[in-house]
């Protein structure tokens, strides 16, 4: 399990670092996934260039249960401690989120189409 | 209610007391802090059917669970055993007389009482991490945690502060 969240951590890494100029130039950009770490009880530095299609990898490096939650209801997750949770990201605009257990915690994502 | 932390941490806060609470005690106050509120919740999980107030309950189980179980991880680390002192003492007398007064209540009634000691409770207890717990840590770790403790222990205040107004 653990071994395997490694491997797809590495593989997410991976694609991360390929993913800048290596998308074509003709057609539609590759959905790219980019990587949110909660901690000490608030959500890291957000993605700026996300685009419909993308996805969220939730990482939570808190010991408490969190959740990343849209006000819009475009997503939920729950994450437990040390757990991690991917939501694509299906529409574009501003998307004010929060952790349903803690609500002071918040962020807002920018979606360009 | 919550006279006696007050008065202890008032008194430490001027006296020798405060020079000389050290990592040990600043540890047993904290993890006194966080039984107390876990016990609290597990008595409200055992008297009240309401969704909001169980939801809380919860939250509080598993959050001072959670700060308590690395608070215990890093005493160990550092060989640190956790000291007794009056502060701890005076956060455990309020919390038995504060069960014994739930005792007589039911329903709604009990549901209002856990609300309002809870955002009281917070209050005071993020108050002394504030002022006391978290200036008087020597350890660099035993102050981090403190201090994450602090940001939970503030988003619980808020959370018990929207359940009392649920609650009206």
């Amino acid at each position: 399990m653990a071994q395997s969240l490694s491997r797809a951590a590495r593989a997410v890494s991976a694609a991360l670092a390929l993913a800048p100029g290596s998308a074509p130039a003709a057609g539609p950009a590759a959905a790219k996934v980019y990587t949110v770490t909660i901690r000490d009880m608030a959500f890291g530095p957000l993605p700026k260039t996300l685009k419909v299609g993308d996805a969220i990898e939730w990482v939570n490096a808190d010991l408490f249960r969190h959740s990343a939650t849209a006000r819009d209801n475009s997503f939920d997750v729950e994450l437990n401690p040390r757990g991690r949770a991917r939501t694509a990201l299906k529409k574009a605009g501003q998307i004010s989120f929060y952790c349903r257990f803690h609500p002071g915690m918040t962020g807002r994502l920018s979606v360009a189409k | 209610m919550f006279k006696a932390l007050v008065i202890a941490v008032a008194v430490a806060a001027g006296a020798p007391v405060v020079a000389q609470a050290n990592d040990a005690q600043i540890a047993h106050v904290a993890y006194t802090a966080g039984k107390i509120d876990i016990a609290a919740g597990k008595e409200a999980l055992a008297r009240s059917h309401n969704k909001a107030v169980r939801t809380f309950a919860e939250e509080m189980v598993r959050d001072h669970t959670s700060v308590n179980d690395q608070a215990l991880a890093l005493v160990k680390k550092l060989h640190v055993t956790p000291a007794d002192n009056p502060t701890s003492q005076a956060l455990s007398k309020d919390a038995s007389a504060r069960m014994k007064t739930y005792a007589g209540l039911k329903g709604k009634a009990f549901d209002r009482a856990y609300a309002s000691n809870e955002v009281a409770y917070h209050k005071t207890v993020n108050s002394a991490l504030e002022k006391t717990l978290i200036p008087g840590a020597q350890n660099p770790e035993l102050k981090k945690l403190l201090q994450t403790g602090l940001k939970l222990f503030t988003e619980h205040q808020h959370h018990a502060e929207q359940l009392v107004q649920e609650l009206k």
